[in-house]
């Protein structure tokens, strides 16, 4: 799930305070904390309340969609509002503004939060927690199931560094865990302490590099698995 | 040596030959005008075989560590130890150094991680860390051996002739860690360990013990303390370190109870040399390290008195 935080009402009414119609749009995907129909209402409260106050009149409706991030689902949805409104408000991830934005090119969307990263929920620890970074390189089979691209602070492929104190890391002032020592800890507990001892190489960051593409093909099907089967 | 690698540096050399050696630390900050650190290696020159040239510590932005280790080397005669952490450069930027370090003549390089950025004075800058320490070791192997880059396109003109070092810490816990990632580095090919600062002599004891089953040459840091504010700050905030009692509350009571300068400043050099001095004899004496790692910044006056029966 990708993890958000709203951004500050002040922020969201300077991006809206030219227009007098908006839609605000939650998700229904993995966009969390919940973002939906009903936060989507709040923040149209306080935006009016917010325009009021500044002596304008700021008429809203709030509505959700299943998924902002998949044009098929986003498109037939948004399309029958877009005449009555001058302005969209998502509530989604970053993906969100980015998708109306590029299939509704006559309308501007503007975004109302910031994307922090994907992660998990973890209720034990009532934390969200960025398990993994998308690095195209997948580690987690030589790290005890534990990312030490996204769980350490440094990135660090042979670590731990020189900044961890008791298993704690240097950044965030020795309150979390150090993934290198969690690592190590992991693999001893199975007698794997040859996975830790390995060296790893320079990573090919070619694979995080911005814009990433994955052309879509058609691998939801074993239709032709069957055919040849048959044959 | 744990390898028949060729000792490029007067450090190298000094400890193929068997000598028990010392090296000094020297911090540029954020100076243009280097003088300080030039005075300091002067201090130092007739005690160390080499000096390290800190990189950036506690993710500071100062001066790169190149130019003083550069000018160190020049204008006093001292052997540089260029500090270069990965925290700020990546790999192309960490190559196009140590083709400029070599250049000029550097023979030694540390190679460390660096403190996050974010524990430094620029906490919202983008820390780097595109290699880590020991895939920059990897690199550093590389352009020596090879005369190569970390993808095999050669060297055009000359050669790295470079010793590279690294850093392990005795008071990191869990021991086991820490000494299996040092192994891991000296793999892939260090030539020479220097440590984080020790106080407890059994600790440090057990580490070298522990590490020396790689055979790669050990020099204990060791962090004389130039006054009570600095002990205890070091005790405060320097993660995983402890200064012992009697050290922190004799400092203390020479800043209480001696007003005249030049009189603390004599009882503070005895405490430390009262401490420090059978330290060294006896890791000297009982231990397979092959040096000391002095980090008596801006405390040079130290050296003679502590390292005499050393030389």
């Amino acid at each position: 799930m990708i993890i958000t935080k709203l951004k500050e009402i002040d922020e969201i009414y300077k991006m809206i305070e030219k227009y007098s119609k908006i839609l605000i749009i939650g998700c229904d995907g993995c966009c969390q904390p919940p973002r939906s129909v009903n936060e989507a209402k709040v923040l149209g409260e306080m935006l009016e309340l917010k325009s009021k106050m500044n002596g304008k009149n700021l008429t809203w409706k709030a509505i959700t969609v299943l998924r902002q991030c998949d044009d098929r689902i986003v498109g037939p949805t948004i399309k029958p509002y877009l005449g009555e409104y001058d302005a969209l408000v998502s509530l989604a991830c970053g993906l969100g503004p980015s998708m109306l934005n590029r299939i509704f090119d006559d309308i501007l969307t503007f975004p109302a939060q910031n994307s922090m990263f994907g992660g998990a929920e973890s209720h034990g620890d009532n934390l969200y927690e960025q398990y993994c970074n998308t690095c195209g390189e997948c580690l987690l089979g030589e790290t005890g199931g534990i990312c030490p691209v996204a769980s350490c602070a440094k990135g660090l492929h042979n670590g731990p560094c020189g900044g961890q104190v008791d298993g704690y890391c240097e950044v965030g002032g020795y309150k979390y865990p150090c993934a290198w020592i969690q690592i190590y800890e992991k693999l001893k507990k199975f007698n794997r302490l040859d996975l830790f001892n390995k060296f790893r190489p320079p990573k090919d960051y070619q694979f995080m590099t911005s814009p990433s593409r994955l052309e879509l093909i058609q691998v939801y099907t074993n239709v032709e698995d069957e055919e040849e089967g048959e044959k | 040596m744990a390898n028949n690698r060729p000792a490029f540096s007067n450090l190298m050399k000094e400890i193929k030959a068997g000598k028990f050696v010392f090296t000094g630390e020297l911090e540029p900050t954020k100076m243009v005008d280097i003088s300080d650190i030039i005075h300091s290696a002067e201090a130092m020159k007739e005690y160390v075989v080499a000096a390290n040239v800190t990189d950036g510590p506690q993710g500071m932005a100062y001066i790169n560590s190149l130019i003083p280790s550069y000018l160190v080397q020049e204008k006093v005669g001292l052997e540089a130890v260029y500090q270069m952490t990965v925290r700020d450069r990546n790999r192309i930027a960490l190559f196009g150094d140590i083709l400029a370090a070599a250049c000029v003549g550097i023979k030694n390089v540390l190679t460390l991680t660096g403190d996050h950025s974010a524990l430094g004075d620029h906490p919202g800058a983008k820390a780097v860390f595109d290699l880590d320490s020991t895939q920059f070791v990897y690199q550093l192997r590389k352009m020596i051996d090879e005369n190569t880059d970390i993808y095999g396109n050669e060297i055009e003109t000359g050669k790295v002739e470079i010793n590279i070092g690294c850093a392990a810490n005795p008071n990191a816990k869990p021991r086991e860690a820490e000494v299996l990632k040092v192994g891991r580095k000296v793999d892939v090919g260090v030539d020479f360990i220097q440590t984080q600062t020790a106080f407890d002599i059994e600790d440090a004891k057990d580490f070298i013990k522990e590490l020396s089953q790689y055979n790669c040459p050990i020099l204990l840091g060791l962090f004389p303390l130039k006054n009570y504010g600095i002990a205890s700050y070091f005790d405060k905030y320097i993660p995983g370190v402890s200064v012992p009692k009697e050290l922190l509350s004799a400092l203390k009571s020479a800043k209480k109870n001696i007003k005249e300068k030049k009189e603390r400043n004599a009882k503070i050099d005895d405490i430390n040399l009262e401490f420090f001095v059978p330290f060294i004899r006896e890791i000297k004496k009982t231990t397979a390290a092959r040096g000391i790692h002095v980090m008596a910044v801006h405390y040079e006056r130290l050296f003679e008195p502590l390292l005499k029966e050393f030389r």
